[in-house]
């Protein structure tokens, strides 16, 4: 290689990651829309759920086929990232293979096994591909799933086999290289190819200029190409690959049946039933000059870890699966309230960037314009979408919010619900009855 | 049932200067809905029957405001649980039982932070821990080799991960538990919850609770075995709906104690 290479490849590399910092940044700027909530307790519980639900995929093998081609699929992209770090060595300095000196045979055992890791992956995103397009399964054929969340899907299968069969065709024609009689150029003997090796025949003939040539070629497409990938995460339910750690990190610790008690509601409750409280008296100036807001109609009214889960949804659709709603025809569906909330993010980060840094209101909210009052109102808050979730998401606590904005800040409820909150409100139960006949079972045969 | 119940309230309790075992939260299915009050019945002649000393707040019981808050109406649920908490507070209540798994969620989970802070268990752990404790002994009765299947109630189940104490108790019955494709965690919702018991359910092509019976019915059970009011009332009409009545019946798991003792 002559500098020029380790120029254009420094660029490349700075240009990649640049870009991808931008777009973290800008991830991490539209999380901070949501407003705040606590998540630091009880660190310990939290790693452990990050250790075995992103990392040990224990929520994914629920699902056994997917779970473990998942796995495999997992395994591989982290595993053979191991690989990037001597490329990027490689590609800077001008080596070939560095670590293989260093390493000896375990360098050797290494390679190997990322060739093997490759083939499986391989084999696996092919059988990801034929379920979400020919096998069929109802959560892939929903209708959350036209346009571009579809075609994401199918892109990401393929940029992973062409990654793969790129890395193999590059150990191929280097193993082929490493073996002409008599060595070709910088090519020395290093790794060990179970799987190329039987590729490399196909450079029989070709003459070694081209073979190195080609070499160089697949090199630089599988670098250029993952950092590509890596942008693309911006844009894509992939970037759950990122987002899993820190969304299961942070995911809500308490009984799934346990909803949050809204403070700013408690305080008003305490005020009103506190016998000393003066009714007249000033509002208190303090910091909530401005009365709070019930519920959520838009992105910034949720909280940031709800909005991490939006960016973290794979759109895998296990929740909808699971859903009673959904499954009875009903127009609910979790996924798509987590892919709508995420897709209203994007659209107020851009409206963000557009306007010099502050959100100019654009006649339009997460409510209405996105999520229907007839979703929000046909859950049985059940909480199967929230334990189906492989990485921890609950949709159901955007539905909640969602119905408390209906509910308290436009009285928006369906009539039935109406009256059976009066019921409560007038005799302390969901039905017409006095609270003066409580006991009367006793009595009665 | 000639033997008349024996309720005493927490009022009463009060006046005669006791303090009762356990409080009895009834809730308000327990209280009016005709099909619920036979399982607080139920579980009241057990009570009776192990000499339990229990008591109910009687008319000072108000809903917990579960479907208030499911609905989306946090400042009714707030009131609500202030209320109760108050008169829970003043009664000095430690633990609370009750046979419905929305009461016991709110109760257990949603109360503590407004001030109400109690040991709160369901009516199957309680009916479970009598029998660890040797106060109540269970045969299999009417129902000995009959086949059970048992339909987790979501706020039980997933909300707060009670699975076994309804599943060893029919055990006790000697009959065949069966679970259905989906359950435990995986259960599926009978349809009543978050509210959707007092309203229309939205356009679809099927009703929840029928979806679930179906579920229930391809184990080909003599008894659906609830462990909730609301879950009672929803496949109850489901049995309707499949025209099963005949067949199979949905009891409550105090219900098949009761009546396998003779209660
Ligand atoms: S909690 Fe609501 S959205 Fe989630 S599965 Fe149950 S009904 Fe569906
Ligand atoms: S919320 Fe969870 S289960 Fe639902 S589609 Fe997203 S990742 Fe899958």
């Amino acid at each position: 290689m002559s500098y020029l290479d380790n120029i254009l490849f420094a660029v490349l590399l700075i240009a990649g990651f640049g870009f991808f910092a931008a777009s973290v940044k800008k991830i991490i700027r539209n999380i901070n829309l949501g407003v705040d909530v606590d998540r630091k307790d009880n660190p310990k519980a939290r790693w452990k759920n990050m250790a075995l639900i992103a990392l040990g995929q224990s929520k994914m093998v629920r699902r056994p086929v997917a779970g473990i081609l998942h796995i495999i699929v997992y395994a591989g992209f982290i595993i053979i990232n191991i690989e990037l770090l001597e490329i990027i060595i490689d590609g800077l300095f001008g080596t070939h293979r560095i670590f293989a000196p260093y390493l000896g045979v375990v360098y050797d055992v290494l390679i190997a096994s990322f060739e093997i890791l490759a083939i499986l992956v391989i084999f696996s995103v092919t059988v990801f591909w034929l379920r979400r397009n020919f096998i069929r399964l109802k959560r892939f054929i929903h209708s959350d799933l036209t346009g571009f969340p579809k075609s994401d899907a199918n892109y990401i299968l393929y940029f992973e086999t062409v990654l793969m069969i790129l890395f193999l065709l590059m150990n191929a024609s280097d193993y082929h290289l490493q073996n002409v009689p008599g060595g070709y150029s910088h090519f020395h003997k290093a790794g060990s190819y179970p799987i190329s090796q039987f590729i490399a025949p196909i450079f029989n003939g070709t003459s070694n200029e081209v073979v190195g040539l080609l070499f160089e070629i697949f090199w630089w497409l599988h670098i250029a190409g993952i950092l590509v990938f890596m942008n693309y995460l911006y844009f894509s339910k992939h970037l759950h690959i990122l987002l899993a750690f820190p969304n299961t990190y942070f995911a809500n610790l308490k009984p799934e049946g346990q909803f949050d008690n809204l403070a700013s509601v408690t305080k008003e409750v305490k005020l009103m039933m506190d016998p000393n409280a003066d009714p007249f008296a000033a509002a208190p100036a303090d910091e909530n000059a401005h009365p709070a807001k019930f519920g959520a109609s838009d992105v910034q009214d949720l909280n940031w870890v709800q909005l991490l889960n939006a960016y973290t949804c794979t759109e895998c659709g296990r929740c909808t699966s699971s859903c009673p709603a959904n499954q009875t025809g009903k127009k609910l569906s979790p996924r798509k309230i987590m892919m709508d909330t995420r897709d209203r993010l994007t659209e107020v980060g851009k409206n963000i960037d557009a306007n010099k840094g502050v959100f100019v209101p654009d006649n339009k909210t997460l409510l209405n314009d996105y999520i229907t009052p007839e979703e929000l109102w046909a859950c049985t808050s059940c909480n199967a979408c929230v334990e189906e979730c492989p990485v921890n998401i609950s949709p159901l606590s955007i539905i909640m919010d969602m119905r408390r904005y209906l509910v308290m800040e436009q009285s928006a409820a369906p009539m039935s619900l109406n009256a059976m909150m009066t019921n409560i409100e007038n005799n302390g139960a969901p039905w017409q009855y006095s609270q003066q006949d409580r006991l009367n079972w006793k009595n009665e045969n | 049932m000639s033997e008349s119940l024996v309720v005493p309230t927490m009022a009463e309790m009060l006046a005669e200067g006791k303090q009762p075992e356990v409080l009895f939260w009834v809730g308000c299915a327990g209280s009016f809905d005709d099909r619920a009050k036979k399982i607080t019945k139920a579980f009241v002649r057990i009570l009776n029957r192990t000499n339990v000393s229990f008591a109910v707040l009687g008319t000072e019981e108000s809903c917990t405001g579960d479907p208030a808050k499911r609905a989306g109406n946090e400042f009714l649920f707030q009131m609500q649980a202030m209320m109760n908490i108050e008169v829970l507070n003043a009664y000095e209540a430690k633990k609370i039982v009750t046979a419905c798994p929305h009461c016991f969620n709110t109760l257990k989970n949603e109360y503590p932070e407004l001030g109400g802070n109690y040991e709160v268990i369901h009516h199957t752990e309680f009916l479970k821990s009598l029998i660890d404790d040797g106060r109540l002994t269970v045969e299999g009765g009417q129902f000995k080799g009959k086949k059970i299947t048992f339909h987790d109630p979501c706020y039980l189940g997933r909300a707060n991960k009670v699975y076994e104490a309804p599943r060893d108790l029919i055990q006790k019955l000697d009959v065949e538990l069966v679970e259905m494709k989906r359950s435990k965690a995986n259960g599926l919702c009978c349809g009543a919850g978050g509210a959707q018991m007092f309203k229309d359910a939205e356009p679809g092509n099927k009703e929840v609770n029928v979806l679930r019976t179906e579920d229930a019915l391809e184990t080909q059970p003599d008894i659906i075995a609830a462990g909730c009011p609301f879950c009672n009332t929803m496949l109850t009409d489901g049995i309707k709906n499949k025209e099963k009545e005949g067949q199979v019946k949905v009891l409550d798991i105090a219900e098949l104690i009761a009546n396998a003792q003779d209660l």
